[in-house]
């Protein structure tokens, strides 16, 4: 019906949407997109099926003028943003930040800012053998993020997983620049800290 | 400019691996300015430790970039959930 009333408009070049074909041509790729971004299956999984329901919801709004796969993607990415947002939220509210941040102040001296030997990085023998096709290495790494806290993997993975720019992540996590760049720091100090520790 | 930077200054960078720790982050995301270039120039000259944390800090974000392209194949939605949003989608449009 709706289809229908979207033909009389537009002219025949206009593609309409096919709700039918969602799930076998779009759900493995959403689902992909929202657990790499967020490194939660369920939670990926739930916000899959919030984003079919609301595009069925503006299916009116659905110009064609995008594919489906975009107009798709793009309403799961602003459901992945929310998440970032309630997540940073909730950072700020959480005492355990507190503790990680004294935690890392130790990986250097605080008179000079020389490494403290005993978070000296070593080689992790892996990197002229192309680390990046190494199956292993990326799980460990996917874990260590998981171990971060909240607010600071999804500033990471904004900035060097989605490139967003630094002004808009500030905004949108609602983070001061100087504290964006901290957390940068502090957050690949971490993950490093941690690749070393789980794979020597 | 460059040459203004004096013994004491230097011994100071050659020393703050903290500091070039956060220009090695900084440079993979921004513009840093000529002098901090100088400055990471002359640390990581003499600073082998920061060259490994270089070297690893990039094959980190490397890694994480390359995920978004991963396959797809190695993140599927099981059959199961998918014939549940099927039906979801289906008793949806039977409403409209």
């Amino acid at each position: 019906m709706q289809a229908d009333k979207t033909l009389t408009i537009k002219t025949q070049e206009v593609v309409l949407p096919n709700p039918q074909q969602w799930v076998l041509l779009y759900a493995d790729y959403l689902f992909g997109f929202a657990v790499t971004r967020l490194n939660d299956e369920n939670l990926a999984k739930d916000l899959v099926q919030e984003t079919f329901l609301a595009a069925l919801e503006k299916i009116d709004l659905f110009k064609g003028e995008s594919s489906e796969k975009t107009w798709l993607t793009a309403i799961l990415k602003n459901k992945v943003i929310d998440v970032y947002r309630k997540n940073a939220s909730a950072f700020t509210k959480n005492i355990l930040v507190k503790e990680a941040l004294q935690d890392q102040a130790d990986f250097f001296e605080t008179s000079d800012g020389h490494w403290n030997p005993v978070h000296w990085p070593k080689e992790f023998g892996v990197e002229n053998q192309e680390p990046l096709l190494n199956k292993e290495f990326n799980q460990i790494l996917q874990k260590c993020m998981q171990k971060l806290p909240a607010l600071w993997s999804v500033v990471f993975t904004m900035k060097h997983m989605d490139d967003e720019p630094t002004d808009l992540i500030c905004s949108t996590l609602k983070v001061s620049p100087a504290n964006f760049w901290v957390i940068i720091h502090r957050t690949k100090l971490n993950l490093r800290a941690c690749l070393q520790k789980n794979w020597i | 400019m460059m040459d203004e930077l004096d013994k004491a200054e230097i011994r100071k960078i050659a020393y703050n691996c903290k500091k070039a720790t956060f220009l090695i982050e900084k440079k993979q995301i921004d513009k840093i300015t000529i002098r901090e270039e100088l400055e990471l120039k002359i640390h990581l000259a003499g600073c082998s430790v920061c060259r490994i944390f270089q070297q690893q800090s990039i094959i980190i974000n490397q890694m994480v970039k390359s995920w978004i392209n991963s396959s797809p194949q190695e993140k599927k939605l099981d059959e199961n959930y998918k014939n549940q949003l099927q039906n979801i989608i289906q008793n949806r449009i039977k409403k409209n």
